[in-house]
């Protein structure tokens, strides 16, 4: 018989307080575990969306970080609209501004030369985003069919958009015309809306007046984690064309630049939103090179109407904002649990070491040194702090895994029994461990100077 | 086997003067040979028996057993002799309950030498008539039973000396013989030399040599 059985049979003695001391060591760390988890998944979500994909978010000028929470997570109201011919002039290559022009048709100056940030961004992309309505709760982000095409997602960014049923909206359909729609895979959930469906948008908040346009939910993504889950993506060109989506006519783009009509070259497809009428939330911009990004960025800023934001450097300032003190304060409540489930070990053996000491005498008269005593002692706050640390861990994990499902749909993020661990877990959940067998140390020391001699006849 | 000299062995008071317990001369008990010491209650009998089990330090003399001087030894030296060489049977048997009768018997091996001879615990137990009973905890057992497993426990480490304080004194009539002549045939049979505190004169009078307390206690003789 080993001493790890003595302590064995020590606890079996004191089943009910033992199991009492063992479930809330296991209480707490399954607390610490799903305390790290919940840290996990925010920091996880976070660092997935400040990958976003692209370089810079062009908009009007304003607050920067109100530019990214719109642009990216699509929170807050949008700063200002930038006139359209700012994303003609960060379009890639050379000829894509004289050809969207052609195509748009419209009051523009200089119809023929290229964009001004065409070589910065070759190679790369320009992406326009229209926000303002809604969808239900959700935000409606009128964009073009690039926006799935050549934008990735994921923590390396290269991740591309799948479509869980359905395909992509098209620029221009023979079926739906401009009026295709797009659904992040939760809005699709919530809303109960499937490939096929029509849907209308509201204006200017979800409480807001209902347009009358229609648009047809040619596809569904599949989650992504990102905030596109919880938006729906409607095409650009429809979005012009809802009521009250148009400029009036007033040219804000350049008053001193001298403008001509260009016309449509196109006969086959509907009218689109003549130039001079578009207006846009923000274009991302992908430059060519990422050196380019950093280059392309002050001239962008020189302007009279836009600025340039790195969403990246925006996310990162409102992760250090808010974000880190989040996390902080995890850590800090994972401190607190860990030091009240030491106590309660402390506490549950120190109690019973009255009723113990004829016991610890026997030992002792028996045979056992001081020391031996002393380690039966904490040989038994070690057994509670393994029983109770590895149920607490499996319980823990296990908690995270059986609202796997949920968090998924509502994050994106695969919660799986081992992915959401991270580095503070291989700390504070052995070194919970280690505090509740050192709290076994105060107990041990009135075993320690028990009196053989008082406590054999008692 | 045992040899003790001018053994004194004295109690604070809480006016701080001191009561004196234990005042022996000399005192000594030969391998295997068994002797009972008899005396009235609250006369040191069992102070006298701490003494000797080290549990407990007298304030001077000389306790030697099998040569080894106790009081030259560190705490833990003393209790590696009480586990190698000293057996203790209590008056209130002292068991530990939560461990099963063999787990009991298995202990003081564990405390002496981490060995653990399951065969020769098995075999005293059958010897003590509880071959049936291994397993059974103490709450289990019937009082004289319980005793009997103390008397096993005591003898597991083949000890060279075995001290009994009063064992029969919580047992009913019926079983206190069978304990005494249990004591004495295993002390016997493993040449165990033994020293038996007993208030049962019909108990003493078995004993080839009785010792009176009061006798070799210059205590209670000068009173």
């Amino acid at each position: 018989m080993n001493l790890l059985h003595i302590a064995w049979r020590n606890m079996q003695q004191r089943g009910l307080a033992t199991i009492l001391t063992m479930f809330s060591m296991t209480l707490g760390v399954s607390l610490v575990v799903l305390v790290l988890s919940l840290s996990w998944i925010i920091t996880e979500s976070f660092d997935r969306n400040s990958n976003v994909g692209y370089h810079m978010i062009v908009g009007a000028k304003g607050g920067s970080l109100q530019l990214a929470l719109n642009t990216v997570f699509y929170l807050s109201e949008p700063i200002e609209v930038i006139p359209y011919e700012e994303y003609l002039e960060l379009m890639p290559g050379a000829e894509a501004r004289p050809n969207e022009i052609k195509k748009i048709g419209g009051l523009v100056a200089d119809p023929e030369r290229k964009g001004l940030f065409c070589e910065y961004t070759n190679g790369g992309f320009a992406i326009p985003v229209c926000l303002g309505d809604y969808f239900g709760p959700f935000r409606v982000v009128g964009t073009t069919p690039a926006f799935f095409t050549s934008l990735r997602f994921g923590p390396a960014s290269d991740q591309e958009y799948q479509f869980q049923s359905g395909r992509n909206m098209l620029d221009y359909s023979e079926e739906n015309g401009y009026f295709e729609a797009v659904l992040g895979a939760q809005v699709a959930r919530q809303q109960g809306k499937k490939v096929g469906d029509k849907i209308k948008t509201t204006h200017g908040d979800p409480e807001g007046e209902g347009h009358g346009q229609e648009f047809t939910v040619v596809g569904i993504l599949a989650p992504t984690g990102t905030p596109n889950d919880r938006a729906a993506f409607i095409n650009l060109e429809g979005f012009y064309l809802i009521e009250d989506h148009a400029r009036a006519f007033e040219d804000k783009s350049n008053p001193d630049a001298e403008k001509e009509s260009v016309g449509r070259n196109e006969t086959v497809q509907p009218p689109r939103l003549p130039l001079e009428k578009r207006d846009l939330t923000a274009v991302l911009v992908k430059a060519g090179d990422p050196i380019f990004a950093v280059s392309m960025q002050r001239p962008i800023n020189k302007r009279l109407r836009v600025q340039a934001v790195s969403p990246v450097d925006e996310i990162t300032k409102m992760l250090g904002m808010f974000i880190t003190p989040v996390r902080a304060a995890f850590l800090a409540l994972t401190v607190v649990v860990c030091i009240v489930s030491a106590i309660s070990i402390l506490v549950s053996i120190y109690n019973s070491m009255n009723e113990r000491k004829r016991d610890i005498a026997v030992m002792r008269a028996l045979g056992a040194r001081r020391d031996v005593v002393v380690l039966v002692v904490l040989l038994e706050s070690l057994l509670i702090a393994i029983g109770g640390g590895v149920a607490g861990w499996f319980i823990g994990h296990g908690i995270g895994v059986a609202y796997s499902g949920t968090i998924q749909r509502n994050t994106g993020i695969t919660v799986g029994f081992f992915n959401t661990m991270t580095v503070y877990e291989f700390w504070l959940v052995p070194g919970l461990m280690l505090l509740a067998t050192l709290a076994g140390v105060i107990p041990a020391f009135v075993a320690y100077r028990t009196n053989v001699s008082q406590n054999l006849g008692s | 086997m045992l040899d003790i000299k001018h053994l004194t062995k004295s109690f604070s008071l809480p006016d701080r003067t001191r009561l004196p317990i234990l005042d022996i001369p000399s005192f000594s008990i030969a391998t295997g040979e068994q002797v009972v010491l008899i005396g009235e209650s609250g006369g040191g009998k069992t102070t006298l028996l701490h003494c000797i089990a080290g549990i407990m330090a007298p304030d001077k003399g000389s306790i030697k057993i099998e040569g080894i001087e106790l009081a030259k030894l560190s705490e833990a030296g003393r209790d590696r002799v009480r586990a190698a060489k000293l057996g203790y049977v209590f008056q209130t048997f002292n068991l530990l309950h939560g461990f099963s009768a063999l787990e009991n018997v298995r202990l003081g091996m564990t405390f002496a030498h981490g060995k653990h001879d399951l065969k020769r615990a098995a075999e005293l137990l059958d010897k003590v008539g509880l071959g049936n009973r291994l397993h059974h905890r103490p709450a289990a057992l019937s009082v004289g039973q319980q005793q009997r497993v103390a008397v096993a426990r005591a003898l597991a480490n083949r000890p060279k000396l075995l001290l009994a304080d009063e064992p029969t004194a919580n047992i009913d009539p019926a079983n206190q013989q069978l304990i005494i002549d249990l004591i004495r045939d295993c002390c016997r049979d493993e040449a165990i030399s033994l020293l038996l505190v007993t208030h049962s004169l019909q108990v003493a009078e078995q004993f080839d040599r009785v010792e009176k307390l009061d006798q070799i206690n210059q205590v209670h003789a000068d009173c």
